[in-house]
């Protein structure tokens, strides 16, 4: 079956692959551009292992058709940090033992991106809605809670 | 395995190739079509999407709201006239699923989902398909009804009347996850009021039938009566009446069955 031509932006970069038909965008993302931040987790909209922002929205890449982002913005954690420098938010989850095994922080992240790019100083209960579609089953939310309130405000952890 | 993507920029194409396609399905937002792609469903051999931008208007400046069939979730939660919409869209996953679950996919998703078209079936909405042989609009009591034969047939818009007082509307999903999960039972009254009677009640409930199904007891309970003590009791009592719920990880058909009338009574009591 012919491929189909697709190019879209992947963290600010333009990049030019080809699909089969169907493929999603996890699968796009992980095994043709070789960006492995985004995690596969239950396939089915569940777990939000996937999550990245397309145009800035918060999106499920593994039921986002890989052709439904051509000529968009895709941005993964892979694009977060700025050179040498962790990202506020990757810098509040190591201080705040945000991450156990680590399977669903990317997801984490991009959720509490999604959130802190137009909420800049959400309430808690604001947060707990942002990262409600992502499961952690190691920390018991706290701590990444406790990581998204502290680099919203300005990086200082909280007592 | 592979599948054929075709995109058309008008819906009325995109209605032609999915009535002459047994294996095509149409791609709203994803989360119903991809889901079944990455589970391996050999059933679907063609994805149809339209880009038509009437799929994604809301009209609802009037007394009538129209809502194309791909507006998201998200757009809903956004729009200060669909205020009486935003309970329901708000109970579905977490922020990624509405930023891309669609009206028009919600019509189709099977328990544990489909909570906004429990809101929609109280509301009495019309659903605007186009098949092979034209555009129609059905009342969504029959488009459910019928579901399993619409699959060939491509959802445009959804209608509805706005609720004349803002509390003549409720809405309540029982889920054992908060904020986010699948629904144990999924309730909506429209009890509109005339004088101090309601006239033309409407209940529906979702998870309680293979479909989401209007509870015609617990309506005939409260028809012609105000809503005091007697009335609720009346309504939550015949609330079962008619279901047939199935049993899933989230509560068997007897738990089912046992909790129906008692979040109908704490719905239409206004209770927390």
């Amino acid at each position: 079956m012919a491929k189909t031509a697709l190019q879209f932006r992947h963290n600010g970069r333009d990049v030019a692959i080809f699909v089969d038909g169907g493929t999603n965008l996890l699968v796009a993302l992980r095994e043709l551009i070789g960006d492995m931040t985004p995690k596969f987790g239950c396939g089915q909209g569940g777990c939000g292992a996937c999550s990245v922002l397309v145009d800035g929205e918060l999106h499920l890449s593994c039921l986002t058709l890989a052709e439904t982002v051509a000529g968009r913005s895709v941005e993964t954690l892979d694009g977060i940090k700025d050179g040498p420098n962790l990202h506020p938010l990757q810098r509040a989850f190591a201080d705040n033992f945000a991450a156990q095994c680590g399977y669903c922080t990317p997801g984490m992240l991009m959720a509490a991106k999604a959130l802190l790019d137009r909420n800049p100083s959400p309430s808690r209960d604001e947060v707990v809605e942002a990262i409600s579609g992502n499961i952690c089953r190691c920390t018991g939310y706290e701590p990444i809670i406790n990581a998204v309130l502290a680099a919203a405000s300005g990086g200082r952890a909280r007592a | 395995m592979p599948v054929t993507v075709r995109t058309f920029t008008s819906s009325g194409d995109a209605a032609a190739a999915l009535s002459s396609d047994r294996s095509a399905r149409y791609l709203g937002g994803g989360t119903l079509v991809m889901r079944a792609l990455n589970e391996g469903d050999i059933s679907i051999s063609t994805i149809v999407r339209a880009s038509d931008h009437a799929l994604s208007r809301i009209e609802a400046t009037g007394s009538r709201v129209t809502i194309g069939a791909g507006v998201t979730f998200a757009r809903i939660l956004a729009e200060r006239d669909l205020a009486f919409l935003h309970a329901p869209a708000r109970s579905i996953g977490g922020p990624a699923v509405r930023n891309m679950g669609t009206v028009g996919g919600n019509l189709f998703a099977p328990n544990p989902y489909g909570d906004f078209t429990v809101a929609l079936l109280a509301l009495d909405a019309m659903v605007s398909v186009q098949g092979g042989l034209g555009s129609r609009d059905i009342p969504i009591e029959e488009f459910l009804q019928g579901r399993e034969r619409q699959t060939g047939t491509l959802v445009l818009s959804i209608s509805c009347q706005k609720p004349g007082q803002t509390d003549a509307f409720r809405y309540r999903k029982i889920a054992r996850i908060k904020p986010k999960g699948g629904s144990v039972i999924t309730l909506a009254a429209h009890l509109p009021v005339n004088g101090n009677r309601i006239v033309g009640a409407r209940i529906a409930l979702g998870s309680m039938a293979p479909t989401q199904i209007r509870a015609r007891a617990a309506e005939r309970a409260l028809e012609g009566r105000s809503l005091d003590a007697a009335t609720i009791s009346a309504a939550a009592a015949a609330a079962a009446e008619g279901t047939a719920p199935g049993d899933n990880a989230l509560g068997s058909a007897w738990y089912r069955r046992e909790i129906v009338g008692v979040h109908l009574r704490r719905l239409l009591s206004g209770q927390e």
